[in-house]
């Protein structure tokens, strides 16, 4: 899967849990956070979303790791291959 | 036979609009029913029904804006036999309504779904109904679209707003139904609602505040090792420990859980903790979650994955914006040490969870560093005082210190 594959699915599923996110505007350093205002249960709602879609379990001590959408998508890449 | 009135859904709401019926003449609707979708200030509320019988008819057009007690539908007792249409208005006899009532096997065709062992009719049924947004509702009832026609590109296909078609159907709309000027969750509204709650809380309730910071190490330990070894679907947010051990404590001081009117304080025995939920774009709503002194901690967690996806979709219920006994409000993973919380009428108490940081903390003589939370009450000084509240949080804090146990 390549990067353009996994940003845009996890752009999909942020934004099945934020509607209101335009995907086209969520920067590469955007924290989900603390900028796009995703609070824990939305957080969780997206872990669990990209555990079923991607089969990648993020584990709590990883969420660091998945903060940012470029965080992410490295993140993800390498849980893949 | 029963008028089921527009219900008030809080102590500031005046009226709502009528968007989309659950049920029609002839279903048989039991107490907890979703008969109606009724747009408010909070947003869509699912109208629940009080009442147990077959329905009649019903009496409100859709898009209306009727006022709290406007007659909704008319409801028969169980067992009594449907009237046909023309003759509505003709009361069955007392003997037969104490029949009906005493002889509940003695029913009709119609009331034999009222069964307990007979599935639900699909209109009833809440896992079935449409999911869609408060804004996608009122335009699907203003151009008369079935929104269960419609397949919805919102969370778990939920209809949203550009879902529904614009060109509205050639036939079947009332041109006479007034639709609702005000199209979704309308923020604005919803401010204007928080406010006058909020201003009739501090107008009306002398709030004290009790403040104590809670060792969080443990709770905190247990919390990350059940979930290192769950899949993100099962895992569980230090939110639910804190509503539990909030409803525990809740179950243990009767004057902080309950309702106060006009004739005064009445405590409750059962604990409806309302969860605080904030709406992304602003806006607020404390869904009640029931019995929740009582539910396993799984399940308390899955009912609030549930109830803040519902808020955030517009799919909120009736008993669950009027039920709660006392409301539960967390800043989440970061934010605020601290929050002294407004009351919500009618109730007396809620409490606020800073968001959990590590503190320097003495345990024994020596300083080490512990995950710790500040907890705030705020409590109703008509009912309580000072001491009755700081054996609540003590009571909290004795919950968190056993995270196995709750």
């Amino acid at each position: 899967m390549t990067n353009a594959e996994i940003r845009k699915i996890f752009l999909e599923e942020l934004t099945n849990i934020a509607p209101d996110i335009d995907p086209a505007d969520v920067g590469d350093s955007d924290h989900l956070q603390d900028d796009l205002e995703l609070d824990s249960m939305d957080f969780l709602n997206l872990v669990s979303a990209l555990h079923q879609r991607l089969g990648v379990n993020v584990s709590e001590a990883d969420y660091p790791k998945i903060a940012t959408l470029a965080l992410a998508v490295e993140y993800l890449n390498e849980k893949i291959s | 036979m029963a008028i089921f009135a527009m219900p008030s859904l809080g102590a500031d709401m005046e009226a709502g609009t009528l968007v989309q019926w659950m049920i029609q003449p002839g279903d048989t609707v039991k107490r907890g029913d979703v008969v109606a979708v009724v747009e408010t200030q909070k947003g869509a509320i699912e109208i629940e029904c009080f009442e147990e019988g077959i329905v009649q008819s019903l009496d409100a057009e859709l898009g209306a804006t009727l006022a709290v007690g406007a007659a909704l539908a008319t409801i028969s007792a169980p067992g009594t036999k449907a009237v046909p249409a023309q003759r509505q208005a003709k009361r069955p006899t007392p003997a037969a309504e104490t029949k009906a009532t005493a002889q509940p096997t003695d029913v009709t065709k119609t009331a034999d779904v009222a069964k307990p062992t007979a599935p639900p009719k699909p209109p009833l049924d809440v896992e079935k109904m449409p999911l869609a947004s408060p804004a996608a509702r009122v335009l699907a009832a203003e151009r008369g679209v079935n929104l269960e026609m419609l397949v919805g590109s919102g969370p778990g296909g939920a209809v949203l707003l550009r879902d529904v078609p614009s060109s509205p159907p050639t036939s079947g709309t009332k041109d006479n139904a007034q639709p609702s000027t005000k199209a979704g969750l309308d923020l604005a509204a919803m401010r204007t609602a928080i406010a006058k709650a909020m201003a009739r809380s501090k107008r009306e309730i002398p709030h004290y505040y009790l403040t104590q910071t809670i060792d969080l190490q443990l709770a905190f330990d247990w919390l990350s090792k059940t979930n290192a070894q769950r899949p993100p679907e099962q895992r569980l947010l230090m939110g639910a420990l804190f509503v539990k051990a909030s409803s525990l404590a809740a179950a243990e001081v009767a004057q902080m859980n309950g309702h106060y009117d006009a004739d005064g304080y009445h405590p409750s025995t059962a604990v409806h903790a309302g969860v605080a939920i904030a709406l992304r774009g602003g806006g607020l709503v404390a869904p009640a979650l029931h019995d929740t002194d009582s539910l396993p901690i799984d399940e308390l967690m899955e009912q609030m994955r549930d109830v803040v996806a519902r808020a955030r979709a517009g799919r909120l219920r009736s008993s669950e914006m009027v039920d709660g006994t006392i409301t539960v409000s967390a800043m989440g993973d970061t934010g605020a040490d601290a929050m002294a919380a407004v009351i919500y009428p009618p109730q007396v108490a809620i409490v606020g969870f800073g968001a959990p940081v590590f503190r320097p903390w003495i345990a024994g003589d020596t300083i080490v560093p512990r995950m710790t939370v500040t907890v705030t009450l705020s409590a109703d000084h008509r009912v309580s005082d000072g001491r009755r509240g700081a054996k609540f949080l003590a009571a909290v804090n004795a919950a968190l210190q056993t995270p196995e146990a709750l």
